[in-house]
Formats: C-alpha cells, structure tokens, sequence
C-alpha cells in the first residue's frame, strides 16, 4: 500500500486551484468580451444557428414526450382530490419553473456543449488556436467568445420552445386524449401562472444554465490535452461536469427565488 | 488600410509570376538575433546559451534531433516561451521584455507555417487565406479577393480556391497553409516541418516555393526541417542544434563537411552515435539476467 507524502497533497492541490484561477480568468475575460463579441454579430449569429437550430429537433421531441408524461402523471394525482381541471395550470407550471430550464440545460449539454468541446479540442489538437496566436488573432476572442454568447442567447429560446411544446403535449394528452375540459384546462393556466414569479424564474434559471453549461464545454475544450484521448475526455467531461452543475444550481436557485 | 502594415510586395510579386529568384538583396543587417539564451522547463534546459543571427532576406534551416530545441526556438521568436537567460533580439528590440501588445504587433509582422497546415476545417481553401485579411485589416471584399487569388497564384491553387480542406492532399493543404502565411506580406516566415508526411514531388514543389517565395517577396525565412536533401539545397544558412547547444552552423556545404561527430552522425543519418540508439534505462544485465547477457554476447548482439 502507498502513502500519501503531504507534498503530493499540497502538489495536487496547487495544481487544482491554478486550474479554477485559469478557469476563473476565461470566464471574466468571456464575459467582458460581450461588447466586441456583439459588434461582429455575424461570428454569433452562425454560432446560434449551429447551437441553437440544429438543437430544435431535440427539445421539441422531447418536450413533447415531457408534457404528454406529465399530463397522465399529473392527471393520476389530481383526479384523486377531484382537482383535474387544474391540470393545466401544473403541466405550465412544472415545465415554465422547473423541466422547461432544466431538460433543457441537460439536452443542451449533451446536444450542442459535446460538439463544442470536441471542435474547440480538435482545433486545439490540429494546432488552428497555435496558428492564431502566432497570427496575432486572440482564440479567446475569436473563437471562444462568438460561441459563449450564443450559447447563453439561445438556451432561453431553447427552454421557451421546450416548455411551448410540453404544454401542446399536456394538452394532447389531458384535454383530446383524457377528456379534461378544455376551457378550464386553459383557463386556469391563464389564471395561475405569473409572467414575471413563474416565466421569470424559469427565464432567469435558463439564462444562468445557458452560462454554464456553454462554458463547463468551451472551457473543457480549450484546456483537453491535444490527443485523441485527450478531446473524448473532455468531451465526457463536459457532460459530467455540465450536468451536476445544473442540477446543484437549479436547487440552489430554486431555494433562492423561493426565498424571495 | 491596413493596420500597422503596408502592402510592400504586392506589385514587386506582380509582375515576377514566373518566382525567379532575385539576386541582390537590399540588406544583410540581422533581422534576428540570440544572444546567449538560454531557456528550460525546471531543470531541463531546451537552449543553453545559445547565440546565432538570423540575417535579413536569407532562408536559414534549424536542423538537430528531435526534442533539440528547434521548435522552442520559434516559440521563442513568437514570444510564446520567454527566455530565462540571454535575449532574443528582433530588429534590435528584445522580445522577451514586450508586453502582450508588443508580442501581439511583432507577430503581425511574422507569418507562421505550421506542421500540418492547421487550417480551418470549415471553411473553404479562399477563405482560409481571407482569415487573416478579414482579422486584421479593413480593406473591401474586392481587395480582399485579389489578394487571396494573388497569394493562392503563387502556390498555385487558384484553381482549388471553392475547395474545403478536407478535399486537399497533404501537399496541397501546406501549399494553402503558406499562401496564408504570406497573405499579411510578412517580414519573417517561420515554417515548422514543412515537408514532414509530403511524397517527393509535393516535397521538392513546398521546397522550392519556400526559396523562390523568400527571394521574390523579400522574405526571411528560417525553416525547422528533418530532411536534409531538400533542407540543404534551399538554405542559405543551416544551424544543427543538439543538447541545447549549436553543434555546427554555416552554408549547407560546412555543414555537410562538419567534423564534429554529432554533427556526422546527423548529416549521414546513423542509428547510433553521441545520440545513442538506447533510451537511457536498466543495463541489460538488470532487466535480462546474467545468462541471457553472455547468450547474446556469444551471438554478437547485446548491449
């Protein structure tokens, strides 16, 4: 059996804290290139059609299967208190506060934060950010930048459109299929969800899981060891990482705006 | 305009299409010069007091072993590694002591081949050599395509200009990757391996354009290269590095006629010599056995 010397302790964690200071310092410099990012909107607007498009086909299946689940879930509990002309109001407000931001993040991390940390990592490896810097153009600036801020642009409009169609699914599902009354399964989602409590939050909760879950990938590319091995493990990393970063903010944030 | 640069070179490269090369040279001051550096990483050192110049105009070669320090070198001239002791002088001002915006505008001044060509994958072959105008300057798209055909001329791929990298041979994607290089109209041009993986046609038409593209635009190029054939017959200068220190320096000619038995070994491709064929590790006797050591010894083999 090997023993730890408390040199290996205290190597492995100066190692560690000058990782979160590179880290830290990327993502400072991430955000206060939002102007000069913003100015080229055309290296943005590429990265939301990449980030953002190609991920629609995704969320909206899955939002659809999310609402159509939550309606017979949802249905089952409140027909036992002869409540179930409230089930619009929980099929909104579970996808609005709660699933929409979240699932989102998730699929997002899976979808679109794997494929930047694989290209970020492969133009690393093939030496395209040596190439810049020695060209005097910063990669930071160039390249990280464009698809931070997409990122965190369209995760919202991602989570919007999941929460759209888990509540077309609920609706599916509860009203045509079930046989809630309609009227009321509208009206009571109209009544009870608040544009700026409710939509608010879970606009707020996306925002912050765009930020996230966009720079755990980037962040994993630029620093992937320049191999093979190095980019697919950066690659699970950002998943990883990505993934529990969301969910232990989420709790986090609930508890906050819960507070409030 | 564009920033900082001028556009010298353009009309002189014009009207010389057929690349001859151009005799007289304005200036032979150094345009790089080393004096005594020395870099390393803990106590390893990758360049031990090393001191050479880089003269104006002239292709000068970086040969040695590798992990000799050639590549360090140019990370040094582009300021990407900053020596410890010693300095690197480019055009008399020391690199090692500028800023990040100092490092940032000599580097505009330098065009950088890299080993495979590290090229954008998404983009098209024009587009890759577009990338720096676009980047650092803010001339109109009509400028911009002159330009790029003009340099894309030059290597010969006009013709390739719709194709994506991942359509190109080895060969043609270097050939992308130096009109690139010489998109900006730089002073130096830094090529790190340039015929590594090229079948030999590819490789004598990359050497020769590198001399002929060095001549016609007025260049300075120092070339980080294994192959001492092509190396040897485009180099005006060619400096052998080994152990971090210069094992031989002079015209291809001196060089080839060193005494020095690193040297020797290098030029005439040995397998063993002061590099030792054995990575340094447990005597034979150690991770063998006695026995198996006087076998092999009887057999005429053994170490």
């Amino acid at each position: 059996m090997s023993w730890y010397k408390p040199s290996d302790v205290g190597y492995g964690l100066r190692c560690k804290l000058s990782d979160w200071g590179y880290g830290a310092r990327l993502f400072v410099r991430l955000m206060a290139l939002l102007g000069p990012t913003l100015k080229r909107f055309s290296l943005v607007r590429d990265q939301i059609h990449f980030l953002g498009n190609y991920s629609l086909l995704i969320i909206s299946v899955s939002g659809l299967f999310v609402g159509f689940v939550l309606a017979l879930q949802g249905y089952y509990t409140l027909q036992r208190y002869g409540a179930s002309e409230a089930l619009g109001l929980l099929v909104a407000l579970s996808l609005v506060r709660e699933l929409g931001p979240v699932v989102t993040a998730l699929l997002f991390a899976g979808r679109a934060g794997t494929a930047l940390t694989a290209e970020i990592g492969i133009m690393k490896r093939d030496e395209v950010l040596g190439y810049m810097e020695m060209t005097a153009i910063d990669p930071v600036r160039r390249i990280l930048a464009p698809r931070f801020w997409a990122g965190v642009i369209a995760m919202p409009i991602l989570a919007a459109v999941f929460s759209a169609v888990g509540i077309l699914g609920g609706y599916v599902v509860g009203v045509l299929m079930i046989g809630v009354d309609g009227g009321a399964f509208w009206s009571q989602m109209q009544g009870g969800v608040d544009v700026w409590r409710d939509v608010g939050n879970g606009f707020i909760k996306s925002v912050v899981f765009g930020v996230v879950v966009t720079f755990v990938a980037l962040q994993q590319g630029y620093e992937a060891l320049p191999t093979p091995e190095g980019v697919s493990r950066a690659t699970t990393r950002t998943v990883v990482v990505a993934s529990l970063a969301v969910l232990a903010l989420d709790f986090i944030l609930t508890a906050l705006m819960f507070s409030i | 305009m564009i920033k900082g640069r001028t556009c010298s070179g353009f009309l002189f490269f014009m009207d010389s299409v057929s690349l001859s090369p151009s005799p007289s040279l304005p200036d032979s001051s150094p345009l790089i010069e080393f004096k005594n550096l020395s870099f390393g990483y803990g106590e390893r050192m990758i360049l031990d007091g090393v001191s050479f110049t880089v003269p104006r105009g002239k292709v000068t070669a970086l040969m040695g072993a590798s992990g000799g320090g050639k590549t360090t070198v140019l990370r040094v001239i582009g300021g990407q590694a900053k020596a410890q002791k010693g300095q690197a002088l480019f055009e008399d001002s020391d690199i090692g002591t500028m800023d990040s915006q100092g490092v940032y505008a000599l580097r505009r001044r330098m065009g950088m081949l890299f080993q495979f060509g590290a090229l954008f994958t998404d983009l098209t072959v024009f587009e890759n050599v577009a990338f720096p105008l676009r980047e650092h300057t803010d001339l109109t798209d009509a400028l911009i395509k002159d330009i790029v055909l003009m340099k894309l001329t030059a290597v010969g791929l006009r013709g390739a200009q719709g194709l994506m990298p991942s359509e190109l041979s080895g060969g043609m994607a270097r050939r992308v990757a130096l009109a690139r290089a010489i998109a900006l109209d730089p002073e130096l041009v830094m090529y790190d391996e340039p015929f590594a993986g090229l079948d030999p046609i590819s490789l004598g038409t990359a050497a020769r354009l590198i001399r002929d593209l060095n001549d016609v635009l007025g260049l300075t190029s120092i070339i980080v290269s294994h192959d001492l054939e092509e190396t040897f017959r485009i180099a005006d200068q060619v400096i052998v590095l080994a152990n971090g220190k210069i094992a031989a320096q002079g015209t291809p000619d001196e060089v080839r006629h060193s005494t020095d038995p690193l040297v020797h070994q290098f030029v005439n491709a040995l397998a063993d010599g002061p590099v030792r064929f054995h990575y340094p590790g447990n005597t034979v006797e150690q991770d063998f056995g006695s026995g198996v050591v006087q076998a092999s010894s009887h057999a005429g083999g053994g170490r």
